[in-house]
């Protein structure tokens, strides 16, 4: 099943960053690649369950701002200790100036 | 090879030697009867949280086994038998090595005053539960100790409903390593949490129901706590004559006087260049990864300093403390205020260089500038102080150029 889900404007996300998208109780990330790309991520490290978007994001890479565990927000693969368990990911599509996010 | 240490040392070099494609054996030696844990819950969610009460393992049986690791429990190793190339286990057993990672960590200080010993202290898992036995509602605890495990406890114990006195000798809490107007903010915190802080009183004698300060006052007491520091575990290495200096002492390639032997973690002391070469040991839980990663990069014939910049944090309450770098380097302090209540500060070189930060916040609010700040400090840049001290700036910018 496809849920197309308005959100957010891309001019919201800065280039090589990430932002916080809450929807009906779930938390995503959304990011916005160096080569202008965008992608969407469940919002919360699979160490300890800390909100990413408040992490850094280098090339392809999210680091969890609690204890530098690393995904690539691309494939959502886990890049090493701490972190174990790759993150979810979500297909994105852009529409006009906005960003759509399938979590289905 | 051989790796002496159940902790996360030893834990990362089986990773790393395998990602490095080593394929032959590795013996990990530990005394402890558990699988390499995890230490930093062992203060906070181990015990304040039932549904973390089992360790959080850094190598279950699924890892071992496709990393094949020969695991040896329950009996530490008691001898280096360096001339063969060989370690004695405290069963009578032997196992020789062709490379040998000493990982084996550091033991709390035990208190010296009269009664001492009625004071229980924390480093492995057996020590969280009977501290979990002990907190609850209503009991009084009394922590001796303001230093991170023991602030970390006085946290844990509050939540637990207990009533708790914290007691340090020092003018002020996080006298090593923490500037003063952060630890304010914890001193503060836990002031509001209501754990009552005797602070520049020493401990004149423990009996088995109270403490004794030197100002005479008695503070009653259920449980007493000290965490006043912790030792690196260096005997191994003393008796079998390699070279001590707070610590095992390792070159930067984390390797000890004899070429033969590493060590890694808590139990090591090595130069650092972003310290300007001056020899450092660490406690802290990524610089015992970081560092098992460059031993097992070495003990396999490489040749890599260990530069990584020490990185190290802390939670109490609803507050995360981050520290990288060095304040001690930096003497000019400059601030930045990221969030109410959050607190970041960079410690600058008087020719302008960033050495250090440390940052304090409600949840993760400090997390990414620390972390912008930690690739500039090893990167030893001079980034723009207008731009440090202005939070309406995205520190990101600094990164460019
Ligand atoms: C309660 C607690 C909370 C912490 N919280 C934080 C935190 O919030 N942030 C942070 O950055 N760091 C924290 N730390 C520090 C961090 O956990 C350590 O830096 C890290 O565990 C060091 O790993 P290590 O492998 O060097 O040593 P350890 O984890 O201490 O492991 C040493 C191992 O060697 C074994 N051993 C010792 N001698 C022998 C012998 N002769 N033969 C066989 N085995 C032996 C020991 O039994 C142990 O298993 C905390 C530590 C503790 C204790
Ligand atoms: S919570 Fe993300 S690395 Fe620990």
């Amino acid at each position: 099943m496809t849920q197309w889900i308005d959100a957010c404007a891309k001019d919201d996300v800065a280039e090589e960053d990430v932002i916080r998208f809450d929807h009906a109780g779930r938390t995503f990330a959304i990011y916005r690649s160096p080569d202008d790309k965008f992608y969407a991520t469940d919002g919360l490290c699979t160490h300890e369950k800390i909100h990413l978007a408040d992490g850094l994001v280098m090339d392809n890479i999210i680091e969890c701002p609690k204890h530098n565990g690393r995904f690539d927000y691309t494939t959502g693969v886990a890049k090493g200790a701490p972190v174990c368990v790759n993150l979810k990911t979500y297909p994105i599509k852009l529409e006009g100036t906005r960003v759509f996010i399938n979590i289905a | 090879m051989v790796i002496v240490g159940g902790g996360m040392a030893a834990a990362r070099a089986c990773i790393n030697l395998r990602a490095n494609d080593y394929a032959g054996t590795i013996t990990l030696v530990s005394e402890e009867t558990l699988l390499p844990y995890d230490r930093p819950p062992l203060s906070k969610a181990s015990i304040v949280d039932e549904a973390a009460h089992a360790p959080v393992l850094l190598l279950d049986d699924s890892i071992v086994a496709s990393l094949k690791v020969d695991l040896r429990l329950g009996h530490p190793a008691t001898a280096i038998n360096r001339a063969d190339q060989s370690i004695t286990l405290s069963d009578g057993s032997t196992i020789a090595y062709a490379k040998l990672l000493l990982a084996t960590g550091a033991k709390p200080r035990k208190l010296n005053c009269p009664g001492g010993e009625h004071a229980l202290t924390l480093r492995d898992h057996k020590d969280t539960v009977v501290l979990r036995q002990k907190f609850g509602p209503g009991k009084k605890i009394v922590v001796i100790g303001g230093g991170f495990i023991g602030l970390e406890l006085a946290s844990s114990a509050s939540k637990l409903g207990c009533t708790v006195t914290l007691i340090e000798a020092q003018p002020r809490i996080l006298m090593r390593g923490v500037p003063e107007a952060i630890a304010k903010i914890v001193h503060d915190a836990h002031v509001a949490a209501g754990v009552t802080m005797i602070i520049g009183t020493g401990i004149s004698h423990i009996t088995e129901s109270a403490v004794h300060l030197t100002d005479g006052r008695i503070i009653a007491a259920d449980t007493v706590i000290a965490g006043i520091g912790a030792s690196p575990e260096i005997k191994l290495a003393a008796d079998a004559g390699l070279a001590i200096e707070n610590g095992i002492a390792c070159n930067a390639q984390m390797q000890t006087s004899d070429p033969n032997i590493y060590a890694a973690g808590d139990c090591a002391s090595f130069p650092h260049q972003q310290m300007e070469g001056k020899r450092i040991r660490l406690e802290a839980w990524r610089s015992a990864q970081e560092q098992a990663a460059t031993a097992a990069v070495n003990m396999l014939g490489g040749d890599k300093a260990h530069t990584n910049v020490p990185w190290f944090w802390s939670d109490q309450y609803d507050l995360s403390l981050q520290i990288a770098g060095s304040a001690e380097l930096g003497p000019n302090t400059i601030t930045r205020i990221p969030a109410e209540g959050a607190l970041v500060l960079f410690h600058m070189a008087d020719d302008g260089t960033i050495k250090g930060v440390s940052g304090i916040g409600l949840g993760n609010s400090i997390g990414r500038d620390v972390k912008i700040a930690e690739i500039l400090i090893a990167k030893s840049t001079r980034p723009s102080p207008e731009i440090l001290a202005d939070a309406s700036q995205p520190l990101r910018a600094l990164l460019k150029g």
